[in-house]
C-alpha cells in the first residue's frame, strides 16, 4: 500500500535535483555567445593625400531626358564630399562634357597624318586627337554603346592638365553616367494571402506574370590627377530598380534611390569609412 | 611481456598528456573569456592580445579564432580577419555562428571592391 509512493517521491526528487544541477551548471558557465557591435574601418581605395581640393568636373551623361543627370550627379557628389570627406570641394559650374567631347572631336583633323592642328598642344594631345578623329561621337547618348566613344575624352591628358592648372591642381572627378528607363516582363514570385472556408489565413508563394518598369543607372567614375591630367583610377557600377507597371514613380526619385546605393562606394574611394555591424563572440 | 610494457607505456603517456591538453584548453578558455570581457568594454587591442594567446595555446580552438577574426575586422585588418575566419571554419566547419560572422565579413569586403580599373 505504501510501497509505490516513496518511489514516486524519490523519482521526482531525482528529476528536480538533476534539473537544479543543470541550471546551476548553466549559471556557472554563463552564455556561450555574445552579440557585439563592431565598426569596420575601410581604408580609401585611392591615396588622395597629395590633394587638398577636389573638383567634381562633370559627366558625359545620357539616357532619359526627365533628369539632368550631369547636373544632379555633380550636385549630389559635391554635397556628399562636403560632409563626408576632408577634401575641400571646389564650387564651379558643371562642365558640359558631352559638348566638350564633341567639340574636341570636330576640331580634330579628318586625316591624322596631316600637319599639326590648332587643338593640339603636346605630343600626348596629338595621340589623343588621332584616336578621337577615328571615331565619330553620337550626338545623343541613348544606350550603353553610345558612351564608348566618349571614353577617349578621359584619356586626353593635356585637356585635363589644363583644367587642373585652372583650378590649382585638384583631384578631378569625372566620368560617364547613363540613367535610362527599363521595362521587363516575366514571372515574379510573391506571397498571396488566402482564407479557407474556416476563415483561416494562409500565405502562399505564387508566381505571377508581371509587367514591370523602372530605371537603370550605370555610372563610371574617373579620378584624374589635376597636376598631370592622367587617370589615377576608375570604377563602374550598375544598379537598377523595377516597379509594378501601374505604379508611377518620378524619374528623379528613382535616380536618387539608385544613387543612394552607390554613394557609400564612391565615398570609400576617397575617404576612410566605418561600416557598422554586429558579430557574435564565442566562448 | 613486451606487449604489456608497451601497453603500460601508452597508458602512462595518456595519463601525462591528457591532463596537459585539458590544462591547455582551460588556460585558452580563460584567455578567451577575459578577451570577451575587455572587448565588451571597447578594449579591442587587449582582446586581440588575449585571443592571440588563446590560439597560441590551443590552435584548434574555433571560438578563439572566431573572436580574433572579429577583433581584426574591428581594427580594419581585413586580411588577418579573413585568415582567422577561414582557420576557424576549418576547425569548426559546421558552426553556424562562425559562418554567419564570415558571411557578414565577406559582404563588407565585397562592397569595398567594385569593378576596379587601373589605368
Amino acid at each position: 500500500m505504501t510501497g509505490p509512493v516513496p518511489r514516486r517521491k524519490s523519482r521526482s526528487r531525482i528529476v528536480a535535483m538533476s534539473a537544479a544541477a543543470v541550471a546551476a551548471t548553466m549559471m556557472a558557465c554563463g552564455p556561450v555567445s555574445y552579440e557585439i557591435p563592431i565598426e569596420t574601418p575601410i581604408q580609401p581605395k585611392l591615396d588622395v593625400t597629395a590633394f587638398q581640393r577636389v573638383l567634381i568636373a562633370g559627366f558625359v551623361a545620357g539616357g532619359t531626358d526627365d533628369v539632368d543627370t550631369n547636373q544632379e550627379t555633380v550636385r549630389l557628389l559635391r554635397s556628399q564630399l562636403r560632409s563626408k570627406s576632408s577634401l575641400r570641394v571646389i564650387d564651379a559650374d558643371a562642365m558640359p562634357l558631352l559638348e566638350i567631347a564633341q567639340e574636341q572631336s570636330r576640331s580634330a583633323p579628318p586625316d591624322p597624318q596631316d600637319g599639326p592642328s590648332p587643338a593640339r598642344e603636346s605630343g600626348a594631345a596629338q595621340n589623343t586627337d588621332r584616336t578621337t578623329a577615328a571615331v565619330a561621337l553620337p550626338p545623343r547618348i541613348k544606350e550603353e554603346k553610345d558612351l564608348e566613344p566618349y571614353e577617349r575624352l578621359f584619356a586626353n591628358t593635356s585637356y585635363w592638365k589644363r583644367i587642373g592648372e585652372e583650378y590649382q591642381n585638384p583631384l578631378i572627378v569625372t566620368g560617364t553616367v547613363l540613367f535610362m528607363p527599363q521595362s521587363r516582363s516575366g514571372f515574379v514570385s510573391r506571397d498571396v494571402e488566402q482564407y479557407d472556408s474556416f476563415g483561416r489565413r494562409r500565405v502562399i508563394p505564387t508566381r505571377t506574370y508581371m509587367e514591370r518598369k523602372g530605371f537603370m543607372l550605370r555610372p563610371k567614375f574617373v579620378f584624374i590627377d589635376g597636376r598631370s591630367g592622367a587617370t589615377m583610377y576608375s570604377e563602374s557600377y550598375r544598379e537598377e530598380v523595377l516597379y509594378n507597371a501601374q505604379q508611377s514613380t518620378p524619374a528623379l526619385s528613382s535616380y536618387f534611390e539608385l544613387m543612394d546605393r552607390l554613394v557609400p562606394n564612391f565615398l570609400s574611394t576617397l575617404s576612410s569609412q566605418k561600416i557598422r555591424g554586429t558579430r557574435v563572440l564565442l566562448k | 611481456m613486451h606487449m604489456r610494457s608497451v601497453g603500460c607505456a601508452l597508458a602512462l603517456s595518456l595519463l601525462v598528456v591528457a591532463p596537459a591538453f585539458a590544462d591547455a584548453r582551460s588556460e585558452a578558455k580563460s584567455q578567451v573569456a577575459f578577451g570577451i570581457d575587455v572587448a565588451q568594454k571597447g578594449l579591442w587591442r587587449e582582446a586581440i592580445y588575449r585571443w592571440e594567446r588563446a590560439v597560441e595555446i590551443d590552435p584548434t580552438y574555433g571560438a578563439a579564432l572566431n573572436n580574433l577574426a572579429v577583433a581584426y575586422e574591428h581594427e580594419g585588418q581585413l586580411d588577418k580577419a579573413r585568415q582567422a575566419y577561414e582557420k576557424a571554419l576549418v576547425v569548426e566547419p559546421n558552426n553556424t555562428q562562425i559562418r554567419q560572422n564570415y558571411e557578414l565579413f565577406k559582404e563588407i569586403n565585397d562592397r569595398t571592391g567594385a569593378e576596379k580599373e587601373k589605368p
